[in-house]
């Protein structure tokens, strides 16, 4: 299409005829603004909607009427702690009285994610009934960054742990964490 | 000699379909883009696994970074939200204003720099560290303010809706709260971005989003 005539005029003595006008236009420099107002237009849209991980939060003005004191199945229950450093110690069961010893892991599927499992093995074995699992109390200490928060959430997310919650570390779990050299 | 010529190919494509495919994008991103809003704070969000869209609208975005604080409303709710914070506060805003904040994405100044901010152009209040944040420590706790007035505000929109027989109730129940996400940097401490957890709590906000990017499973 956008093309000259390149045919041999051949030197036979004919009369030169006049060019026929090509239709064919030269659209080279078109597509080139065309793709440079593509890439501009990729580069500035927000084409998709920011990703979100829906948290909630209990209530805590506490209903009196309520009995507070809610019974939690000790061995149901793994608390994680986070420390310095990307670290994390967690155990099963209380403090004073734990199911399993504290025990320091890391972020990541070779970490926290294969305890979690092997725990939720282990919780099961105690449940009542078949929807019952681990109980997840994450307590985050202040040498903790917002990334481990999200990071430890997305494991609840990747193992599925029906019931977790975020708990306020105790000054005993504070010294836990400092003799580990975590804090 | 061989008297058969080599018919010369002309080095010319034809590009017609190429332009008609180049356009045919051109015009799709035209006509889905919004653009980029400047943020008066860039943060790195973390990443998670969690594929969940933030709602398009009725969400307001608390920004954390570098311990300071961003607040950005909803557009339909920014008005309301500065005339209740004007008459909470005892500061007047004139109408000129007024049509700033409506149209100023996120801020993060103290209700007394509110002023000077506004009257700036939108370059100069965007630019590195023009903002200082709200202040959300328990002293002089603004956030509060903001978040409170921002969700009575929100609120009002769908009450006067309800009245007017546009939305029923269950609608209403649905839409009235206002959404809260949180937009923090991956490397802030975890303590600022638990004092701002705290700070939705106290106000009975116990739902509410964290803004994450995305990543696969193998990490």
């Amino acid at each position: 299409m956008a093309e000259l005539n390149t045919g041999g005029g051949g030197g036979d003595g004919k009369k030169v005829r006049s060019k026929k006008s090509n239709p064919g236009v030269d659209l080279t420099a078109m597509v080139d603004l065309a793709f440079l107002l593509i890439t501009f237009f990729m580069l500035t849209t927000t084409l998709s909607k920011p990703q979100s991980m829906p948290l909630a939060m209990p209530d805590k003005e506490k209903d009196p009427a309520e009995d507070t004191d809610t019974k939690v199945p000790e061995d149901r229950m793994m608390t994680i702690l986070i420390g310095k450093d990307n670290k994390i110690l967690w155990y099963m069961g209380m403090l004073a009285t734990p199911r399993m010893e504290p025990t320091e892991a890391t972020f990541g599927k070779d970490g926290i994610r294969k305890d979690i499992l092997k725990n939720t093995a282990y919780a099961k074995k105690f449940a009542d009934k078949p929807d019952e699992g681990l109980i997840v109390n994450i307590k985050a200490s202040d040498a903790a960054s917002y990334r481990n928060l999200v990071d430890i959430l997305d494991e609840m997310a990747i193992n599925k742990v029906q019931l977790y919650a975020i708990g306020d570390i105790t000054p005993e779990e504070i010294t836990l964490l400092t003799d580990k050299g975590l804090y | 000699m061989a008297k058969h010529k080599i018919s010369k190919k002309s080095t010319r494509i034809d590009m017609t379909a190429m332009c008609d495919v180049a356009f045919l994008l051109l015009s799709f991103f035209v006509m889905t883009a919004t653009a980029k809003q400047p943020e008066p704070k860039p943060v790195d969000t973390p990443a998670s696994t969690v594929i969940d869209k933030l709602p398009e609208d009725g969400v307001a975005t608390i920004t954390v970074g570098d311990k300071q604080v961003f607040f950005t409303i909803p557009r339909a709710s920014r008005r309301g939200t500065l005339e209740r914070i004007s008459k909470e506060k005892g500061v007047n805003f004139t109408e000129g204003e007024y049509k700033a904040f409506e149209g100023m994405e996120g801020f993060g100044v103290p209700l007394n720099q509110l002023k000077s901010l506004l009257s700036k152009s939108p370059a100069v209040r965007n630019a590195p560290g023009a903002q200082v944040g709200i202040p959300y420590d328990t002293i002089n706790d603004q956030l509060t303010d903001w978040v409170k007035q921002a969700r009575e505000a929100h609120k009002s929109i769908y009450e006067a809706q309800l009245q007017e027989g546009k939305i029923n109730a269950e609608e209403f129940g649905k839409k009235a709260d206002l959404g809260i996400a949180i937009k923090g940097d991956a490397k802030e401490d975890f303590i600022t971005v638990k004092r701002i957890i705290d700070i939705l709590q106290e106000q009975k906000k116990n739902r509410f989003f964290l803004i994450t990017g995305l990543r696969n499973k193998d990490f």
